[in-house]
């Protein structure tokens, strides 16, 4: 009896041990991620540290993140080939590098630790710029910019946010529609939803007059389902979407900045929605209301 | 009939696609798997070694795999790897690594369990009528060994299959998320995708994963034929 006592003190002692090692393990990792950084850079250790200009060009090959499934951003499409706005962009910078392009696939969550750690160069992951995310990356100037849309059924559209004064407007959780009709609208009446399927499933059963969230969604949304239309293309504040690379690259930061300022004088982004997402969004969106030239936000 | 799913399959290069993603998860699995059998055989008996330092090593070491969970290792082995070493790691490698970490952690203990239930008399009649030590293991102890130990493998290395669909999450392509890059591509011209998608994935991983619990089912049999 003593004996299995002492025993299983043993074990869960070691089982905590295991635990605070581990919690300390990652806790160490978070902060040396951002303490070793800069050393890292001054002593040219090979890993880890992103890769200049000249490495880029001297290996012949720029390693760009962007989604692979996510229509019309940046996808795959049947012949396995990357397509989409980001990657139409990425194409030309490799192009502007004189290098070729590899594509890795990354994920909303995990777009920061990508280039923390070099494992991409760039970032063209439909990254909205944010005062968190510029804190570890560096943002170079926006090519894009989304803001709030509201699609509403034709019968009843809601074509301003005074419209909605007294009615039901459906939102997703956590969302800028959230905040931004909360702070700016308080006589509008919301529905909340966690999950965008079931907001999306409220708005088709009638039980809100419309439903708001990023103009990208609702506008690919609207194209898909028929008798809804985004009466607002783009209200509140705009989110702005750029390219990122590792905190401290300014070499590459700065080619970047110069390559967007440049084509924006060819209007090539506008080239790139005819391409790319003007298929998606058809008439149902104005250029102008997600296209930024120039890596200037009017 | 456009929008049939089942079209989706003969869209360019669609099902060569799906098959190569398939590859790469039983690839990965199967390296990780092979050495975590071989692995995990070697750290059982450490662990059922009487030595209390390698006694409390290794139950640390099967702890710390167990309380993690897989995806946290992934993103250790991937990013934190890079970040305090400076090794830059492909997502294949890691894959494999952390795999195989898991595989031998859970197989060790399988391993200590299955060595620790034969019955103390079996090694001493072996003893009895003159066997070596060695010959103890050989003759008694592994054959019963391994008889208990096949079910409990086998549905480690299923699982260790179909956990590999994580691995998408540190950049490695494989079925789940080829699966995924297809049904986006033709959401809009294609609604019922993810049906026809996910069901050939199904059936896929029952492919992969059927034959290997047929076989051990069918040693089982044999050995208990056998008169174990």
């Amino acid at each position: 009896m003593k004996k299995t006592k002492k025993l299983l003190v043993l074990l869960l002692s070691l089982a905590l041990l295991a635990t605070a090692f581990t919690a300390c393990k990652s806790n160490n990792g978070t902060t040396d991620g951002q303490g070793t950084a800069p050393t890292a850079e001054g002593t040219k250790t090979p890993a880890g540290t992103a890769r200049t200009l000249n490495e880029i060009k001297e290996s012949g090959k720029v390693i760009i993140g962007v989604f692979s499934d996510k229509k019309p951003f940046g996808y795959v499409d049947e012949n396995g080939t990357y397509q989409g706005y980001d990657v139409y962009f990425g194409n030309r910078i490799a192009k502007d590098l004189g290098v070729e392009v590899e594509y890795v696939a990354v994920d909303p969550a995990s777009r920061v630790e990508y280039l923390e750690t070099a494992k991409v160069d760039i970032i063209l992951a439909n990254f909205t710029v944010t005062k968190e995310r510029a804190e570890k990356v560096d943002f170079a100037l926006p090519y894009m910019k989304v803001a709030l849309g509201v699609v509403s059924p034709d019968s009843a559209l809601i074509t301003a946010p005074e419209q909605l004064n007294g009615k039901t407007l459906i939102i997703a959780k956590g969302t800028t529609a959230e905040t931004y009709f909360t702070e700016n609208y308080p006589d509008v009446k919301l529905l909340k939803f966690d999950q965008y399927a079931d907001a999306y499933g409220a708005l088709l059963d009638g039980r809100g007059d419309a439903f708001s969230t990023d103009n990208t969604e609702v506008l690919a949304w609207a194209i898909e389902n028929k008798g809804f239309t985004v009466g607002i293309e783009s209200l509140g504040s705009l989110d702005s979407i750029a390219p990122a690379v590792q905190k401290g690259n300014t070499e590459l930061l700065t080619w970047l900045n110069d390559e967007i300022k440049a084509l924006g004088e060819e209007k090539f982004f506008h080239a790139n929605y005819a391409e790319t997402l003007a298929p998606v969004y058809g008439d149902a969106a104005s250029p102008d209301n997600l296209v930024v030239e120039g890596g200037v936000i009017e | 009939m456009q929008d049939l799913g089942i079209n989706l399959f003969f869209q360019g290069r669609n099902f060569v696609r799906i098959l190569e993603g398939l590859w790469v998860t039983v690839s990965i699995s199967l390296i990780a798997v092979i050495i975590s059998i071989f692995l995990g055989i070697i750290l059982g008996m450490v662990m059922n070694l009487k030595n209390p330092v390698t006694k409390a090593v290794t139950r640390i070491y099967l702890e710390f795999i167990r309380i993690m969970p897989q995806l946290v290792l992934l993103f250790l082995v991937y990013f934190g790897v890079t970040r305090t070493f400076h090794i830059n790691l492909s997502g294949e490698v890691s894959a494999i690594i952390v795999f195989t970490m898991w595989g031998t952690a859970e197989m060790g203990d399988l391993v200590r369990g299955a060595l620790s239930s034969i019955p103390k008399h079996q090694y001493e009649s072996g003893k009895a009528i003159g066997l070596t030590g060695f010959q103890i293991y050989l003759y008694i102890i592994i054959p019963q060994t391994v008889r208990r130990l096949i079910p409990l493998a086998i549905n480690l290395v299923t699982r260790m299959i179909k956990t590999t669909s994580l691995i998408v999450l540190i950049g490695v392509v494989e079925v789940v998320k080829v699966g995924q890059q297809i049904i986006e591509a033709s959401r809009l011209t294609t609604p019922t995708a993810s049906l026809w998608i996910y069901g050939f994935i199904f059936f896929l991983y029952f492919i992969v994963c059927y034959p290997i619990s047929r076989l051990s089912a069918k040693l089982e049999k044999r050995w208990v034929s056998m008169g174990g």
